[in-house]
């Protein structure tokens, strides 16, 4: 029977909140520096916090996943540490930063991709730390109090004074207009992503809402109302301010509860990717696997070792009453062995066709 | 989303009538939901024996391997039986799904570091349509209808779904006639 509740992935989820809420005391001193206004993000990201590591820690114990884990971390202690974690870097660089294998399914959908993924990753690293109190700013008193100073606001992370910058200065432009940039980046790549979705009939066919629809839409609305907050200020003396400030926090807040469900969740999934890589790449040194059918390599030997240890944890048994295994068969083999069998089975009752 | 779904047609290959004319895989590329890459395999049954071909599509599976393999959770099954191919933001690229799979289907498309595999044609099966493939196919190695058009066409032969393979059996929503009578094949 399927457990209601995973005690380890809960227990894991609840650690790692508690830890949190105790950073944001620590960064925040004592609350100190803690801006009320963003209470209600704080708590949407205590929520998706606590769901992203259930439901990440639920997903790494499924036997095909464990076993990308049990094998990571033997070749992090490993000799050969720096070798693949010089991999993993630039790995991590051509497909998780710069993304390159989306690239390939389409230029067009790669460059939506990356301005989407650019935009959300900048702006998670910003408002993050923003919503747990680490980062605030002051202005620097003297500069306030003289007239004919130009103004000069503080960075303060995590309690500790990090930059001083002129407020009207390209710097303090790009610091405060920052997450406006990011929300002009997700709406080209979201939009682009959306239409496509609404008028290509191969993505019509296996879209839903919940999965497909709805997560470009909370991305085009949590940027467009974030920009809404800066029209706001800037062109409509904060007129509408409590309208814009209540329907993004409405928005945001939704996208965070959503996160650890739907499909942000393979933001946190697709570094298991690099995983992938290395796994290969170990498996390739210890040999390849030989097709019994076709004489010809497929795959590598330690892939078809635990591929048979995975199925076997799942309640598969390929193996013959010899103690061969079916997988030790190519894709191509295993489409011979049945092809083969067919033509016998004909064969046998005398007439090819029927 | 699958509203038309036509639950009473059936998929039936019989792979002794494949010529190997490929106009199935020409047809696949055609399917929108492959993003217009051919899924369907053609192969040589015995080359050295034979000049006959057969042909695979995906078998569908009541317990898909390839589902249970994913380090990713991103094949799935859909109310109809269709095991759909991966979902794109999902897939690791791993190959788990190509290497289990007990009929060879999916596959690894390297440059895209994504697995792909024949869906049944989703874009047109779920708005009561056939797939390519059965559409174009000349010889009836490939065919989408009822059972009861299949009686009529086929009276000596009988669909299977049942494959075993080792001490694993199989079952399928895709049908393989095989001589009257028969209720399994044994693969391995």
């Amino acid at each position: 029977m399927k457990k209601l509740i995973d005690i380890k992935a809960f227990i894991t989820a609840t650690i790692v909140t508690i830890l949190t809420i105790i950073l944001v005391f620590i960064g925040s001193r004592s609350l100190q520096n803690y801006d009320a206004a963003l209470v209600a993000y704080l708590f949407g990201t205590l929520f998706a916090i606590f769901g992203i590591v259930y439901r990440y820690t639920v997903w790494i114990q499924r036997p095909p996943t464990w076993i990308y884990v049990n094998r990571s971390f033997k070749v992090l202690f490993s000799k050969e540490f720096f070798h693949f974690s010089w991999y993993s870097i630039k790995d991590f660089v051509k497909n998780i930063m710069l993304q390159s294998f989306i690239l390939k399914r389409g230029k067009k959908k790669g460059a939506a991709h990356l301005l989407m993924a650019i935009g959300c990753s900048l702006a998670f690293a910003i408002t993050f730390p923003l919503t747990f109190g680490w980062i605030h700013f002051t202005l620097v008193p003297a500069t306030g109090l003289d007239p004919n100073a130009t103004d000069i606001y503080t960075a303060h992370f995590f309690g500790f004074a990090v930059l001083n910058f002129p407020v009207k200065s390209i710097i303090g432009f790009m610091i405060f207009g920052a997450l406006n940039w990011c929300s002009i980046l997700v709406i080209i790549g979201a939009s682009y992503f959306l239409q496509k979705r609404l008028k290509e009939p191969g993505l019509i066919a296996i879209q839903t809402f919940e999965g497909d629809i709805l997560p470009l839409l909370l991305l085009i609305l949590v940027s467009i109302t974030g920009l809404g907050l800066t029209l706001d200020y800037e062109f409509m003396h904060g007129k509408a301010y409590e309208f814009m400030a209540v329907t993004h926090a409405f928005f945001v807040i939704i996208f965070l509860v959503w996160m650890p469900f739907g499909k942000f969740f393979h933001i946190i999934q697709r570094p298991a990717q690099i995983g992938a890589h290395i796994y290969k790449e170990v498996g390739k040194r210890k040999g390849m696997q030989i097709c019994k059918q076709t004489g010809k390599p497929y795959t590598t030997q330690l892939h078809i070792a635990d591929l048979q240890l995975i199925t076997r944890a799942l309640g598969f048994n390929f193996r013959n009453e010899k103690g061969d295994s079916f997988l030790e068969y190519s894709p191509e083999g295993k489409r011979d062995m049945l092809a083969n069998a067919h033509l016998k089975a004909r064969q046998e009752a005398g007439k090819f066709f029927g | 989303m699958a509203q038309s779904y036509k639950v009473q047609q059936e998929f039936f290959v019989d792979m002794q009538r494949c010529i190997g004319c490929r106009a199935c895989e020409a047809a696949c590329a055609e399917c929108e939901t492959n993003g217009h890459e051919s899924m369907i395999h053609v192969n040589y049954v015995d080359r050295a024996q034979t000049i006959q071909t057969t042909v695979q599509v995906c078998m569908h599976c009541d317990d898909p391997v390839c589902a249970n393999v994913c380090p990713a959770d991103a094949i799935t099954k859909d109310e109809f039986g269709i095991v759909h191919s991966a979902n794109t933001s999902r897939c690791i690229g791993c190959s788990n799904c190509v290497m289990a799979c007990p009929f060879g289907v999916p596959k690894k498309m390297e440059k895209y570091d994504l697995m792909m595999k024949c869906n049944m044609c989703y874009d047109r099966t779920s708005v009561g349509k056939k797939p390519m493939c059965a559409t174009v196919c000349p010889s009836g190695a490939l065919f989408f209808g009822t059972r009861e058009q299949m009686e009529k066409m086929r009276p000596n032969s009988t669909p299977v779904n049942k494959f075993i393979f080792g001490q694993e059996t199989v079952e399928t929503k895709v049908n393989l006639m095989m001589p009257k009578g028969s209720t399994e094949l044994k693969v391995f």
